[in-house]
């Protein structure tokens, strides 16, 4: 018993243990000379590695990763609540043996697969579509994105439909509603906590995604909402520095921990954000 | 809270319910016609159907480009010889025992320490506030991105802080640097250091999968067990663990396939290796297969796409395998227990 208390303390060794390096390495990383918190935060260019210059400024990587992030949620937050509401309202047992499998498979597929997609099929997919589409762009890394969370959405926004309790939906259809109605006006509102708790995920896993957009997105971090522009995002960069590209005690790689520390504190807002909207607003039926 | 299924009309646009015509409430507005709520209803069948079958359609296209790619190029020989500057004669068995020996110290270290964290969570803890704080941290720990637990097991693993010094030659060393039992501090880039780190990685999705099995187990067991004259441990170890196996091996196995499958943090802790050699002790260099589909990926050349959708073929090869095993033991063993 007091081995498996110590199994449980494991964990909060790891969260503590991250915050402390991500923190000691950030604020080495600011004492640098050429940095200061006042260009980190406010300066709208981030080139660290070529150039004259070096410029740190996060928010041309913040804004890559927005763009690849908005058109993943585009893709597989619709696709994938409609998926959900016809898999727990609609669909027969029959047709979800079918659906569930695919889901599950598409669940499994390592993100380097997607990235692989991404860059030898959508891209030329959306080369034919517009010349406009470059070798590496953020709609196709974006898409990408979406298909790898569209198993996520989709299953934990069917979770929250299916906690749904019966009772509701029968007073709806007793009433004299469609099962559009009793779906789309009943079901979908008493689950929005869940379902709205499973977008923040998604968009949690589609910032922290990396293996896609180091292969599909490209490496010029700027500020652009154009989609078939190229961007860098911060898990980009990091990979970019962590392969090699910036010797290990130099200001360039100590930019990384800074990136990576913003990078944790999104998502760890995201996925807090989330737990407080499932228990805040969540709609109970016993 | 009841979790019933909805009842399902099979797949016919309009519920039995409303077929003998609901006479609108004399309240509703007018333009809620009957016939156009039948209509709306209609559509979004067609609308769902559409929109559902996108994952089917992606999932076809994708499984097909990957075998159009690289089905030529997969033969015994790329999966038995190492790796090249020439595509054609580059294999990828460094990479592939590299992925073994990384899953495997991964899976001995993160299965016992997740399931026994969950355990004690599920079975022994009070609902106390440490409790509810390590929850809350486990969820957390879930959502942070792998990438991030790349840079801790650099940090702790590879380089242990700096305890030891930061250059690898200045290492504490155990043993012959050939055999078997060598060890070395800081571990380095060594497969022991990947396999830790993906031990974070996936600890919190063993946890997580590990108490929903836990928790699927009918109280009325452990009850009928305590009233018996059983001690707690009893309880867990002779019925509340045996009723939940099935689950928990499934998530172990679930959990595993996410960890052959992952790539960012090993990344991070060692870049792309350019391996020669199947690791032979816990300190070897290693490279793993999803960072060698990377590398071949990410190069212009058509002949490297080609071979990294042939190891492609080999890594979904065995993510199969994992996920048929587990859907064999879900089968198999699980019984219905209320």
């Amino acid at each position: 018993m007091g081995s498996l208390a110590v199994a449980a303390t494991f964990s909060i060794l790891v969260t503590t243990t991250i915050i402390v390096v991500l923190a000691r390495e950030t604020i080495g990383f600011f004492e640098f000379p050429e940095v200061s918190l006042g260009e980190f935060f406010f300066s709208l260019e981030w080139n660290p590695l070529l150039g004259a210059e070096k410029h740190f400024g996060i928010w041309p990587l913040v804004a890559g990763t927005l763009l690849v992030t908005v058109i993943a949620a585009s893709f597989a937050l619709p696709v994938g609540l409609i998926s959900a509401v016809y898999l727990s309202e609609y669909a027969s047992p029959r047709v979800r043996a079918t659906l569930k499998p695919a889901l599950e498979i598409l669940a499994g597929i390592p993100t380097v697969v997607y990235g692989f997609f991404a860059l030898t099929v959508i891209t030329p997919m959306l080369g034919k579509i517009s010349p406009s589409f470059g070798a590496y762009n953020a709609m196709s890394a974006g898409l990408a994105t979406g298909i790898m969370i569209l198993p996520i959405v989709c299953s934990l926004s069917e979770d929250a439909l299916r906690a749904v309790p019966r009772s509701l939906r029968d007073a709806a259809f007793a009433l004299g509603g469609t099962r559009f109605d009793v779906s789309v006006k009943v079901v979908v509102p008493a689950a929005l906590s869940g379902v709205v708790a499973a977008f923040l995920l998604a968009l949690s896993r589609a910032i922290g995604e990396t293996m896609i957009v180091a292969l599909a997105a490209g490496g010029i971090a700027q500020i652009t909402a154009n989609p078939a522009a190229e961007v860098q995002t911060m898990t980009a960069y990091m990979v970019q520095i962590f392969l090699g590209d910036a010797p290990a005690t130099g200001v360039e790689y100590k930019s990384s921990y800074a990136v990576a520390a913003m990078l944790f504190v999104l998502t760890f807002g995201l996925t807090m954000v989330g737990r407080w909207v499932l228990r805040r607003f969540r709609e109970e039926y016993d | 809270m009841s979790s019933a299924p909805p009842p399902s009309n099979g797949t016919s646009g309009v519920s039995g319910r409303t077929d003998g015509g609901p006479v609108p409430l004399a309240s509703s507005a007018p333009y809620r016609s009957v016939a156009r709520r039948v209509f709306v209803n209609r559509a979004f069948l067609w609308a769902c159907l559409i929109t559902t079958n996108i994952a089917v359609v992606v999932l076809a296209v994708l499984l097909i480009s990957i075998f159009w790619q690289g089905w030529d190029t997969l033969s015994w020989k790329f999966i038995t010889s190492f790796a090249s500057r020439k595509p054609a004669d580059a294999g990828i068995l460094a990479p592939l025992m590299g992925s073994l020996w990384v899953c495997t110290i991964c899976g001995l270290v993160a299965l016992p320490l997740g399931i026994g964290t969950a355990i004690y969570l599920e079975e022994f803890s009070k609902r106390s506030r440490f409790t509810r704080i390590v929850q809350t941290n486990i969820m957390n720990l879930a959502g942070v991105p792998s990438i991030v637990y790349g840079i801790l097991g650099l940090t702790a693993f590879a380089r242990m802080f700096g305890a030891f010094g930061t250059n690898v030659d200045d290492a504490i060393a155990v043993g012959n640097g050939e055999g078997l039992l060598y060890l070395r501090l800081p571990f380095g880039s060594s497969v022991l250091a990947g396999g830790l780190t993906l031990m974070l990685v996936i600890l919190p999705v063993v946890i997580i999968s590990t108490q929903e099995a836990l928790r699927a187990v009918p109280s009325s067991l452990r009850a009928g067990a305590l009233a018996l004259g059983a001690t707690p441990w009893q309880t867990v170890w002779g019925i509340t663990l045996p009723a939940a196996i099935p689950g928990i091996m499934t998530g172990a196995i679930l959990s595993m396939s996410r960890a052959i499958g992952e790539s960012a943090p090993l990344l991070v802790l060692g870049g792309l290796l350019l391996v020669f050699n199947t690791p032979t002790n816990l300190m070897s260099d290693f490279a793993i297969l999803p960072l060698q589909i990377y590398n071949w990926a990410g190069r212009p050349q058509d002949a490297f796409h080609a071979i990294a959708a042939s190891a492609i073929i080999v890594q979904l090869g065995v993510l199969f395998l994992f996920n048929g095993i587990a859907v064999l033991i879900r089968q198999k063993l699980q019984k219905p227990l209320q």
